[in-house]
């Protein structure tokens, strides 16, 4: 009506659809109150909170934090990185188990395969590497980082335990994910890596023994890794997370200020 | 006897004053300072209240209440009251003169109820605040922005990464024909490093199985309950030397080590770590 001859502008009819969409039921009950998505989500602290309680991802922060804590330079986002990570690894592993078969020699042309036949398959796959070592590293900085922060202290000393623990279980992940390729580099890394746990006193036989599933590496130790990287690993590591965020909450949220 | 701050005393006598249009009574009583003599007795059959009310800073008032309530409690006679002027028991005026003598043996006259004091509650919030008020900011927007932020640029780094330099890939598995060198994985050179200083036992068990086990139990070690970098010099020292010395043990276990696992300058020799190479080419 913007010229005033009466008749309903495009521009009104888009804004008027708009409102209609975000005023129906439907979208109201997919938003909850406070989305900035919805008609009524204007900027207010009531709703900023509503923003955080009321979103199953972000929920997991609490409404508000310590000032310092949002300061890029005191966290570096390397526990939110490690995070992020992990849900490229799963969402990249996902993709590649659709191609995958865990047996000699499938399990190489499968990887061959990724490059030629599948779209954005060789993509994936480097995703999926560079993001593992990624991972590792943004791992063992965060680590460094809440170790220079003193942020182990009480109370928050099991949940740097829980790190370690999750650190321990990165290494094991990166490492089970090293063989499955199947070719000389992953043979001969992970022949490398499982003879060292043959040194263990007492029962370092056994421990090898059940670590590459036989005396030797075989195609079975193929089938065994697998299933150690993308069900049993990954089971064990989301409890640990999900323990280990928790306890940020319960323990009181970001440490410091220094 | 619980001890009544003197402002709530001052203030509570004048009051008192005011409302009977009367004196204020510290300043009456005052004026003849308590002589040694006029040691009050509190049992005893005879009390000078005004004496006693001055030596313990407590209201005469309340004297004379809890006087009769003991005597009432115990079933005798109350003391005879010592002075001039007894005071009436039901207006309780210190200085007032005596209106209506009440017999002393008799008690508080009926229908007046005496009362204990039992305490003074100070000012203040009974339950302590143990949390000091901190600065806070709403999560949204300022944290979920700058998360946002961090997450897009690790996502767009990954996948230029991911879209110009491709994953390695050698020969089939060949377990006939060993490649030399063969490396762990990258994290673990730092201990295939040790591997060729010490025996298996130290470099593959012992290191690796302290130096995590260690790791765990910082918390529980270091007690210091700072967090400030100057008051944790030793923590921070050995925590450090650690690190780098895992740092320097994998990058030289990643970069100087050849065929046969021997030493080699990279740039002399070539790159002998195949994810790096990968990157490099």
């Amino acid at each position: 009506m913007a010229d005033g001859n009466g008749r309903t502008g495009l521009k009104e009819a888009v804004t008027g659809l708009g409102d209609h969409v975000r005023n129906s039921q439907v979208w109201t009950s997919i938003f909850r109150p406070g989305s900035p998505m919805r008609a009524d989500g204007s900027d207010s602290p009531r709703n900023r909170a509503y923003v955080v309680m009321n979103n199953v991802l972000y929920h997991l922060h609490p409404v508000k934090v310590k000032r310092h804590g949002v300061k890029v330079s005191y966290v570096l986002c390397l526990g939110g990185l490690s995070f992020f990570l992990f849900i490229v690894l799963t969402i990249t592993g996902i993709f590649l188990m659709f191609y995958y078969r865990p047996t000699s020699p499938q399990a190489y042309f499968d990887i061959q395969a990724l490059a030629t036949d599948v779209a954005f398959g060789q993509l994936v796959r480097n995703m999926h590497r560079w993001g593992a070592h990624l991972m590792v590293l943004t791992v063992f900085l965060h680590m460094a980082r809440v170790f220079y922060h003193g942020a182990y202290k009480p109370p928050r000393e099991f949940n740097w335990v829980v790190g370690i623990i999750l650190l321990l279980l990165t290494l094991l992940l990166s490492f089970t994910g090293y063989l499955l390729p199947w070719d000389q580099l992953a043979l001969w890394a992970v022949t490398v890596g499982t003879n060292m746990g043959g040194y263990v006193p007492v029962f370092g036989a056994q421990v090898s023994f059940a670590l590459v599933g036989g005396v030797q590496i075989t195609a079975d130790t193929l089938l065994r890794w697998y299933t150690l990287h993308v069900l049993f690993l990954p089971f064990i590591i989301t409890i640990f997370m999900a323990v280990h965020f928790w306890r940020v909450r319960k323990d009181g949220g970001i440490s410091g200020p220094l | 006897m619980a001890e009544i701050p003197e402002n709530i005393r001052k203030r509570a006598e004048e009051a008192r004053a005011k409302a009977q249009g009367t004196a204020v009574p510290g300043a009456a009583s005052a004026a003849p300072s308590p002589s040694p003599a006029a040691t009050a007795v509190m049992d005893g059959p005879s009390r000078d209240l005004d004496a006693e009310a001055q030596r313990f800073g407590v209201p005469r008032r309340l004297l004379e209440r809890g006087m009769y309530a003991r005597a009432r409690k115990d079933g005798v006679p109350a003391p005879a009251l010592a002075g001039a002027a007894a005071p009436s028991a039901a207006t309780a005026t210190p200085s007032a003169p005596a209106a209506a003598p009440v017999a002393a043996a008799a008690g508080p006259p009926p229908g007046v109820r005496t009362q204990r004091l039992l305490t003074v509650v100070k000012a203040g919030a009974i339950q302590g605040t143990t949390k000091e008020p901190t600065d806070k900011v709403n999560v949204w927007p300022h944290l979920l922005a700058i998360e946002f932020v961090a997450l897009l640029a690790m996502l767009a780094f990954l996948t230029l990464l991911s879209a110009f330099v491709d994953a390695p890939l050698l020969e089939f598995a060949n377990f006939n024909e060993q490649p030399n060198p063969s490396k762990a994985p990258w994290y673990f050179l730092g201990l295939q490093e040790l591997l060729a200083y010490f025996d298996p036992m130290v470099a593959g068990v012992i290191v690796p199985g302290f130096g995590l086990a260690a790791l765990a139990f910082i918390p529980y070690i270091d007690r210091n309950p700072s967090t400030r970098p100057t008051d944790r010099k030793l923590a921070i020292s050995i925590f450090t030397v650690f690190f780098m010395a895992a740092a320097i043990l994998t990058i030289f276990g990643s970069f100087f080590r050849g065929p046969g696992f021997n030493f080699v300058f990279p740039w002399r020799d070539g790159i002998f770590f195949d994810d790096l190479l990968a990157i490099l080419e």
